[in-house]
């Protein structure tokens, strides 16, 4: 095989992992929701679980079909965008994702938009000036908000936002966004929190990356023929510590898949994983099952695309 | 990371066993927090000057008074009481979740890397795949499944941080198990059992118990996480994500109700991160 061909056979063989890993992932899914909790005919009757009922009704849903089997005709719905019926209140479950979904994307979006230029331009001034007094305030914050949980830092921000300065609205996510400044406060507190908790990831993982790159001997030599600090990084560093922050981007941008359950639920946000949390409550199964691959697939795409990038961008592959 | 590491221990090798094993300040303080709330956990109940789950206040949401150190809850129930209450449910759950899942990860994880072979390639990839579920998100669908309950939280969160400690045993193991000494013990003729306990085990295990550390810290993030969606210990009892949840109300009213139990969930954590970055190089890092 020809050596430029590398790099590109392994990025293949990162996808065929990471398909692999998404069907045992939507198996665990399965199992987790379909067997453990018992008899899904007798907690749907409820009261009315004569066992007359509850056979009809396995009957009905072909629940007496073995796991397996059941298992493949769930995948394959799954792939042809049938995702089954909500137990509750036997609406489909794609109509009730379809509006949400569009919510909780902008969400992530906006937050991207916002984090990814300050946790870049943060990580990297902190990677120039290392150990200066701005670096040890930035490491002591990520620390800070990395090592606390998410709705600490949603509180944290409502109380300083909302209950001290009160610029913004506290807990309600107002429906009413007809004109810009509405609009601007109702996404504002979920995004300004969200934002924290991946920003401090990144800034850190920024950090790390150019600070390995400016250990490195051709930067040194740029040091040793005179260049300025921000030349040498800016210049000669930052050009080859771009993969690995590209790297670090989108793996810190997983942490918005676990950051949004708690930020939609603190903040009432009508986005996928409010639903999820409702349909949790309610023991909603297909729509937990739904909900679960969604976010299973984005925090495994994030993942993938983050290695992939990592492959892409190493050089020695290359040669 | 690995060179700076063992630079300072080449460097602090020559005076034998003196600074080597000694705290820094930032360490101690980690330590001294951590060591506090552990016996919070173990007699708080005892300290607690009000009955937790009692209503001794008919104001809700109070302020910080003489008699309530820490505010009043929405129901007005003493909210210092049920802090110390709280932190045998928060600390108990995480510490039992963190000993099983690196206990089971770590023997795992040496057994495969001392076996090889197909062994080690099955677990690695199955213990891998289930590291692309997000964490929070495995606890959510565990528990629309079978219901909270504290076994339930315990071996849910085993399960989600078993794979990481696996991980990191397996990649340290693997190290080990290439080192002269092993190679010299397997030559004796030495079983496989002797070569995991004695060789490869001692040698591992500072920077496994560095490891456990920070598991615990994401083990009580989780916990904390799922309490606080409602998910987790549940009424009357409650550990502090709990306690954050029953008065998010009082937020908007600025209550301490809300802002205690976040800044000792906060104190714990910080602390033991506080803690493992500062443990002694000889603790660390054994392979000098």
């Amino acid at each position: 095989m020809p050596q430029s061909l590398t790099p590109w056979f392994l990025v293949i063989q990162r996808l065929g992992i990471a398909l692999l890993t998404l069907v045992i992932v939507s198996f665990a899914v399965f199992f987790a929701t379909e067997l453990l909790p018992g008899d899904v005919a007798e907690i749907l009757l409820g009261q009315a679980a004569t066992p007359e009922a509850v056979a009809g009704l396995r009957e009905a849903m072909g629940l007496n079909e073995p796991a397996l089997s059941r298992f493949v005709g769930w995948l394959v719905g799954l792939l042809g965008g049938d995702l089954g019926t909500s137990y509750v209140n036997k609406m489909e479950v794609v109509e009730l994702i379809s509006g949400r979904l569009g919510n909780s994307l902008k969400l992530a979006g906006v937050t991207t938009l916002v984090s990814v230029p300050i946790a870049l331009a943060l990580g990297i001034g902190a990677a120039m000036w290392r150990g200066s007094l701005f670096d040890r305030i930035v490491s002591v914050l990520t620390i800070s908000v990395i090592s606390v949980p998410e709705f600490m830092v949603a509180t944290l921000a409502v109380l300083i936002f909302a209950v001290w300065l009160g610029w913004l609205p506290a807990l309600s996510y107002g429906a009413d966004v007809s004109s810009l400044s509405a609009m601007l406060k109702a996404y504002a507190m979920p995004v300004i929190t969200l934002s924290f908790v991946v920003s401090a990831q990144m800034i850190r993982m920024t950090r790390a990356a150019v600070i390995e790159t400016i250990n490195t001997p051709y930067v040194e030599m740029a040091l040793l023929k005179g260049a300025s600090r921000k030349r040498m990084v800016l210049g000669h560093a930052l050009p080859n510590a771009l993969g690995p922050i590209a790297n670090a981007v989108a793996l810190s941008l997983s942490y918005l898949v676990g950051g949004v359950i708690i930020v939609e639920t603190i903040f009432n946000y009508p986005g996928v994983a409010k639903l999820m949390v409702d349909a949790v409550s309610t023991r909603d199964l297909p729509l937990i099952q739904s909900c679960a691959m969604i976010f299973c697939v984005s925090y495994l795409s994030l993942i993938t695309l983050a290695d992939m990038i990592a492959i892409l961008s190493n050089p020695r592959l290359r040669r | 990371m690995m060179a700076e590491v063992t630079t300072t221990t080449a460097k602090d090798t020559p005076k034998r066993k003196g600074p080597g094993y000694r705290f820094n300040w930032v360490g101690k303080i980690g330590l001294a927090i951590i060591l506090f709330w552990a016996v919070v956990a173990v007699v708080g109940p005892w300290l607690a000057p009000h009955p937790p789950g009692e209503i001794v206040d008919w104001d809700y949401f109070g302020p910080v008074t003489k008699d309530f150190w820490m505010g009043t809850d929405y129901l007005g129930r003493d909210i210092f009481s049920r802090i110390l209450m709280g932190a045998r449910y928060t600390v108990g759950i995480a510490l039992a979740a963190v000993t099983l899942a690196c206990t089971l990860g770590v023997i795992l994880g040496m057994v495969a890397a001392v076996a090889g072979g197909w062994f080690d390639m099955i677990l690695s990839r199955l213990l891998d795949a289930f590291n692309g579920i997000p964490s929070l998100l495995f606890g959510l669908v565990v528990v629309a499944a079978v219901g909270s309950s504290i076994p339930v939280l315990v071996l849910t969160l085993a399960a989600i941080y078993m794979p990481g400690a696996y991980r990191f045993a397996r990649a340290l193991a693997v190290n080990v198990n290439t080192m002269d000494f092993v190679t010299v013990a397997r030559a004796r003729g030495e079983g496989t059992p002797y070569l995991i306990l004695r060789e490869i085990f001692p040698n591992i295990l500072g920077p496994v118990l560095a490891d456990l550390g920070l598991r615990f810290v994401f083990i009580v993030l989780v916990l904390s996480g799922l309490s606080f969606l409602g998910l987790g210990v549940q009424p009357p009892n409650a550990d502090w994500g709990a306690l954050v949840r029953e008065n998010i109300e009082g937020l908007s009213l600025g209550a301490p109700a809300v802002i205690f139990p976040s800044v000792a969930i906060a104190s714990l954590t910080i602390s033991v991160n506080m803690f493992i970055d500062n443990l002694p190089t000889k603790i660390r890092d054994r392979s000098e």
